[in-house]
């Protein structure tokens, strides 16, 4: 789960992590008074999206006065934010964060996330801040620093000491960037994230260590016990269908083709994708529907590959072990027959009692055409896509 | 001959008494698995299909000899089951439990270090070598025995693979589903040193998925230590980044973990890789005969 960098900044305050002062707006006259309750400018609007790169796509305005503030956020209320990380049709602001303005000496680049060659939570950070961060790792991989935390005794002062050193911070700074570190240690561990990103970290003219920008991403599956940040949750910036899915607990993922998939298991369900990408079409979704799917599942999982207007045609690609194959398919002619599919549709059964369901589909009635495999199956589904028929 | 597991295996389930726990328990029995307890903490002294139930592992262990554990606790409480299992020193435990917090593993994994427990998953489906022993939650059906060793990051799509093998007569040693998640306990290349040391064993099937670098990894332990031809899928080439593809460890980061990454250096590994799901047993079978 994301959430906005109003809130993630929130989140670091209360782990004593120092951050500009600043406020959310949902109205361009709200950001007026937010900034008079600032005080003296400079202030920077910022446009709350879950997408990275908002400065080039005018999400972020550095500006003078209170009346610009106003400006700003009524350009940036509403509008269709395009940045690299939101796809070509952007997301829509909804949000704006106003925020005091920073003096700016040094640009610093900091995260935390559990590395998966060592099994531990490590630091990373880098003297390139503001940067991509992939591309200083790709050309300039010795001005990475990481130091992997010991998951029983936690972040060490000495190695957020050296941290500090090897990004060249002066003396008086590193008592600072210490507590920093270690806070943000201590969130990551407290809120279960997968991700604390801070770019830029900066280091003001006064000296001061702050989060300029904040990204906190969280695990999944341990949002049953982070009530607080289950409830930052906002479905707006969220795929209508994707929260559709989880409500069914049915993991989907929205793409751009216009064959919707639905299978049993993550990597079956990613290698359908591929092979009718081998096949010359392309996937409008990944949807695992689990081991256990039930009528109920099958039917919301038609529902939400229908809510999507791109899909053209559907394939039904399911191996059946512990699932006994004549209940999957009396669970697909159900659900067919209550959503009135009027696309094609290609269903292919493995496993125990493959015969019983085959048969099933096949006295249905039904438009349903019958695939021996998985190439058979994504050849036909193409096939009827494109219209020549089967 | 086979690994890890065989006729002699002696398992007991944690969360025998659940639902899950149960239904594969009596599966894995109907299999021929011996299946010699249970774990449920409160229910000592009562049988499940006619076998005990202890409140602790260690209790069980001492009272039956058990030498392997599954575990079908929540997620809530499965990494505590994992560290009790290690704890009683079991040989060998299989998590199937789907959804454990990250964190949580991370834990896990720091205090399995220096025991003498071996994890297979979270996450996963489990371990078989056909004809002896099933432990988790596949079709026993479709595995028939043979000298082809499988191992994989995914459940259904290893029963695809095993499918296509046994649907062209070819049985399998032992086959192992790693599991889907970031943090887990048996990887890639352990199991494939013990196929190479297998005797059984003749070829290797190995399927992956997008994300991380263990797929990389491997590639590079089988050109510097296999002897044995070994055939490759990865699934996920039309992935895009940043999105979590069900499971929790199948997700591009940082532009790392993709799959033309990743079957490229398969390749110059001199790993065949199938281009298609479709034909991973075709593609083993074209650098190995039975």
């Amino acid at each position: 789960m994301n959430i906005h960098e109003y809130q993630a900044k929130q989140v670091l305050r209360g782990f004593g992590i120092k951050v500009p002062r600043g406020e959310i707006c949902f109205h361009a006259a709200a950001a007026r008074e937010a900034a008079k309750n600032l005080g003296d400018g400079p202030y920077v609007v910022k446009a709350q999206i879950h997408a990275g790169g908002r400065g080039k796509g005018g999400g972020v305005k550095v500006v003078k006065t209170i009346d610009e503030v106003k400006l700003a956020a009524e350009k940036m209320l509403g509008m269709q934010l395009i940045t690299h990380q939101t796809g070509p049709e952007g997301k829509i602001v909804r949000r704006v964060y106003v925020e005091e303005g920073c003096d700016i000496a040094r640009e610093l680049y900091v995260s935390l996330l559990v590395d998966r060659a060592t099994s531990k939570v490590t630091l990373m950070a880098s003297s390139e801040g503001g940067m991509d961060i992939e591309e200083v790792a790709a050309k300039t991989p010795e001005k990475i620093f990481k130091e992997a935390i010991d998951p029983t005794v936690g972040m060490t002062a000495f190695q957020a000491r050296r941290m500090a050193f090897r990004l060249g911070l002066e003396k008086k700074q590193i008592g600072q960037a210490v507590k920093f570190f270690q806070g943000l240690y201590e969130a990551f561990l407290a809120k279960d994230c997968s991700l604390v990103e801070i770019n830029p970290l900066v280091v003001t003219g006064s000296g001061e260590v702050i989060a300029l920008d904040a990204k906190l991403n969280f695990d999944d599956n341990s949002l049953y016990r982070q009530p607080d940040i289950r409830a930052m949750r906002d479905f707006d910036e969220e795929d209508v269908n994707e929260i559709d899915a989880s409500e069914h607990d049915l993991s989907y993922i929205s793409l751009d083709g216009n064959i919707g998939c639905m299978v049993n298991g993550a990597g079956l369900a990613m290698a359908t994708m591929d092979i009718i990408q081998l096949c010359g079409g392309s996937p409008a979704n990944f949807l695992d529907a689990g081991g256990g799917a039930t009528r109920e599942k099958v039917t919301a999982a038609f529902k939400i590959i229908l809510g999507d207007p791109k899909v053209k045609g559907i394939l039904v690609n399911i191996f059946g072990g512990i699932m006994k194959c004549d209940i999957i398919a009396q669970g697909i002619i159900d659900a067919v027959n209550e959503v009135n599919l009027t696309i094609p549709l290609v269903v292919r059964l493995e496993g125990t009692n493959v015969e019983k369901g085959k048969e099933l589909l096949k006295n249905s009635g039904l438009n349903i055409i019958a695939a021996e495999g998985m190439t058979d199956g994504a050849q036909k589904i193409v096939k009827a896509v494109a219209g020549t028929g089967v | 001959m086979s690994i890890l597991v065989n006729k002699e295996t002696k398992v007991i389930t944690q969360g025998i008494t659940g639902a899950h726990g149960l239904f594969h328990t009596v599966a894995a029995m109907e299999y021929g698995t011996e299946v010699v307890g249970g774990v449920t903490p409160g229910k000592a002294g009562t049988m499940v299909e006619g076998v005990p139930v202890f409140n602790t592992v260690a209790d069980a262990v001492q009272e039956t000899g058990a030498n392997a554990s599954v575990i079908y606790v929540p997620p809530p409480f499965a990494a505590d089951a994992i560290m009790e299992a290690v704890d009683a020193e079991i040989p060998l435990v299989i998590c199937i439990t789907e959804g454990i917090p990250v964190l949580d593993m991370v834990k896990v994994k720091h205090y399995m270090k220096g025991k003498k427990t071996r994890l297979i998953g979270p996450n996963c489906p489990g371990i078989i070598t056909p004809g002896e022993c099933k432990i988790g939650i596949m079709p026993g059906y479709i595995h028939t025995p043979g000298p082809v060793g499988v191992v994989s990051r995914s459940g259904t799509l290893t029963y695809e693979a095993v499918w296509q093998l046994t649907t062209r007569e070819v049985g399998q040693t032992t086959c192992i589903g790693l599991g889907g998640d970031p943090v887990n306990g048996t990887n890639f290349i352990d199991v494939l040193e013990l196929f190479e040391k297998d005797p059984a064993t003749e070829a290797v099937l190995m399927i992956g998925e997008i994300g991380g670098t263990a797929e990389d990894e491997a590639a590079r332990y089988i050109r510097d230590n296999m002897s044995k031809p070994v055939a490759a899928f990865i699934a996920g080439q039309t992935a895009p980044p940043g999105k979590r593809m069900g499971h929790a460890g199948a997700i591009i980061s940082g532009g790392k973990g993709t799959a033309s990454e990743k079957i490229a250096t398969l390749e110059e590994c001199g790993v065949k890789v199938a281009k298609s799901p479709a034909d991973m047993a075709e593609t083993l079978l074209s650098i190995y005969k039975p």
